[in-house]
């Protein structure tokens, strides 16, 4: 999912003794792989991760680690690892997440399994330098957000993410770690852009994995950014991990007018995140999911609810495996045009 | 005296519309595409032609609709806009206080709402035909009934019958399960133009609140069956244009003339000879189709890659 591989690679790399198996980017063969084995009508997820475990599986993988949970993903590694073994593979596939839950104790015994000698100390070692790793990309990733689509020099702001996260994938302490963030965020801000102080601002909400994976979407914020369009988006691997349950909490309190309960997923979250946007004099706000996901529907209405109250407007993007790109890229452009012609 | 060309090239219909500097169109022309959206256009190019002299001077052509990149490329239009900007501002010239737009075309159907001029929200259908005018023409062929004949057909009827239309295959079943069975030809195309206008309302309209002046273009807005329904089930009047047909390549024209440059066009473009070709790029495993469009032999443009590594030459 994006960039968040170097991380995970870093953290596997360091704690247990075994050869990792970078899974290929995801391209069309993945889907298209991933389509052919999967229910029809399962999520797109679903269709771009079993996709991806088969390539990684050709390409000699003989241990899956799968992290998913919150919604029907739970579910979700219990049957691709019915469907690879049908197809004939012999693996190991673990699920980080049970019912739900990150169990510590259960993922011990996971890493145990995978390699005898783990080293406790030297795991949790790791992993902080592995949690603060994740904390500055995306910090990193949001003020490339805010400003990518003013850059002068094309392609300046992900040619220096890309030198940084190669640096980040040889450091051995949080030390140095920290001082090449700090090193690389005043590099980033020295990086000259035109953007204007009044420029168009558009909030990104919805589904956790069409959001982070660029692919899924269709290079959505690419395309907004190419619209001189500064970028606001709340869901990173860092929420996901560490801020989800604060998060829908506070929603819960801050947007009792729309809703009483807790919703699926992160539906919660996205009501909470569509009334601080509004409120914070966004020009739109657009949801993406991909189709068939059960709690982003359930949460629709109330966004349209909020967005009316508020008089923001919202535009609503369902992805599949077979969405036309021609189609997503009008329905883009329209909505750069309106929230334009809103602003005069 | 100035003029300028507004094309409006979409699914199954061509438009055309030259308008001088006070958006009175001064002629105008409505062909089917055909599948050749570039033939389609150099005929449209000839029957435009025929009302103009040469006092005219064409100052600017915009191009919208479906094909609109391909076209602007053939006319080296000023302006490639998306079909809902070119269908608001086209409306807003004739009727400034609208609030609603509805639209529906040959292959997609959109709403379009505006306040003070302004468009304030907008949803365009998604996954699905069955609101659409290709579905309904394809039920007249099935029908053996003219599509002009179909809106007055269905006016007769005073008995529409119910036809599961969410989705265009179900609802062709179910159409042909209610000839079968034996009701009047009229109840049928009444019922079909009813299931248009709830399914655009459930599907499109999800969520919009509709208010009034209520506007309803595009091709199927020429069907007063369809049209009909809309007021009965919305309750409130719904204008239907004389020229309803030609607001998207209105609305790209005016818009065109909004962006002048001094440049003088030239509509000599039957021997330009045009042509796409499709290579698959080996870059990487996405295979990306890239289109390359010569113009006389020439590249003038391709589209379609998702990275940088494909250059073009």
């Amino acid at each position: 999912m994006a960039n968040y591989y170097i991380p995970a690679r870093y953290l596997m790399e360091k704690i247990v003794d075994a050869e990792i198996i970078e899974s290929p980017f995801i391209t069309s063969k993945t889907i298209e792989i991933g389509n052919k084995y999967s229910p029809e009508f399962v999520c797109t997820p679903f269709k771009y991760t079993l996709g991806t475990l088969i390539e990684s599986l050709d390409m000699g993988a003989n241990v899956l680690i799968q992290f998913g949970g919150g919604c029907r993903y739970g579910y979700y590694s219990e049957l691709q690892k019915q469907i690879l073994k049908d197809l004939g593979y012999k693996f190991e596939l673990y699920n980080l997440v049970t019912a739900g839950k990150t169990d510590i104790k259960r993922i011990y015994k996971i890493i145990k399994k995978i390699d005898r000698k783990f080293n406790t100390f030297k795991g949790l070692y790791y992993i902080f330098i592995t949690y603060k790793m994740v904390k500055y990309m995306d910090k990193i990733d949001d003020y490339i957000r805010q400003n990518i689509g003013f850059e002068v020099e094309k392609n300046s702001f992900t040619n220096l993410l890309n030198e940084m996260l190669k640096k980040f994938k040889s450091v051995n302490n949080p030390i140095s770690l920290s001082i090449l963030y700090h090193k690389y965020f005043k590099k980033f801000k020295k990086l000259k852009t035109n953007k204007p102080k009044n420029c168009l601002k558009v909030g990104v909400i919805g589904e956790l994995y069409t959001l982070q994976e660029p692919f899924s979407n269709y290079y959505l914020e690419k395309e907004l950014a190419s619209f001189n369009i500064e970028i606001k988006r709340f869901t990173n691997v860092n929420y996901l991990l560490f801020s989800n349950k604060k998060t829908t909490n506070k929603a819960l309190k801050k947007t009792k007018k729309y809703m009483k309960y807790k919703m699926g997923a992160d539906a919660s979250s996205n009501v909470y995140w569509t009334k601080y946007l509004a409120e914070n004099k966004y020009d739109g706000i657009i949801h993406i999911k991909s189709s068939f996901c059960t709690p982003e529907i359930g949460v629709m209405p109330i966004l349209d609810k909020v967005a009316n109250d508020y008089n923001i407007p919202i535009i609503y993007f369902s992805f599949d495996a077979n969405t036309s790109e021609v189609g997503i890229k009008t329905r883009i452009e329209a909505f750069y045009d309106m929230i334009e012609m809103r602003r005069k | 005296m100035n003029c300028y060309l507004g094309v409006d090239i979409g699914s199954i219909s061509t438009k055309g519309v030259i308008i001088d500097d006070d958006n009175n169109i001064i002629t105008s022309a409505y062909i089917w595409t055909e599948g050749n959206p570039v033939n389609a256009v150099k005929k449209l190019i000839e029957i435009l032609k025929k009302d103009l002299d040469s006092r005219h001077v064409i100052k600017g052509i915009g191009t919208t609709g479906s094909a609109r990149k391909l076209i602007g490329l053939l006319l080296n239009a000023n302006i490639v806009k998306n079909e809902i900007m070119a269908h608001a501002i086209g409306t807003l010239s004739l009727y400034p206080d609208v609030k609603t737009i509805l639209e529906i075309g040959g292959q997609d159907s959109k709403i379009i709402l505006l306040n003070n001029g302004i468009i304030t929200d907008y949803a365009m259908n998604t996954l699905c035909a069955a609101g659409t005018g290709s579905f309904l023409s394809s039920q007249a062929k099935r029908l053996s009934i003219n599509i002009e004949d179909f809106g007055p057909l269905a006016l007769k009827s005073t008995n529409p019958v119910k036809i599961a239309a969410r989705c265009t295959v179900f609802a062709e079943s179910d159409l042909i399960h209610k000839a079968q069975v034996g009701y009047k030809k009229e109840d049928i195309v009444a019922g079909l133009c009813k299931s248009i206008v709830l399914n655009y309302l459930n599907n499109v309209g999800k969520g919009k609140k509709i208010k009034s002046p209520v506007i309803f273009q595009g091709g199927v807005s020429k069907n007063v069956g369809v049209l009909k329904y809309f007021k009965e089930i919305l309750n409130t009047d719904v204008i239907v244009d004389p020229n309803s047909h030609l607001m998207g390549a209105l609305g790209i024209a005016i818009l065109t003339k909004k962006n002048k440059t001094n440049r003088v066009y030239d509509l000599n473009i039957q021997n330009i000879e045009f042509s796409t070709k499709a290579i698959e790029c080996k870059g990487c495993s996405n295979n990306c189709e890239i289109l390359r469009i010569y113009k006389d032999n020439k590249l003038v443009d391709s589209w379609g890659n998702r990275c940088d590594k494909y250059i073009k030459n």
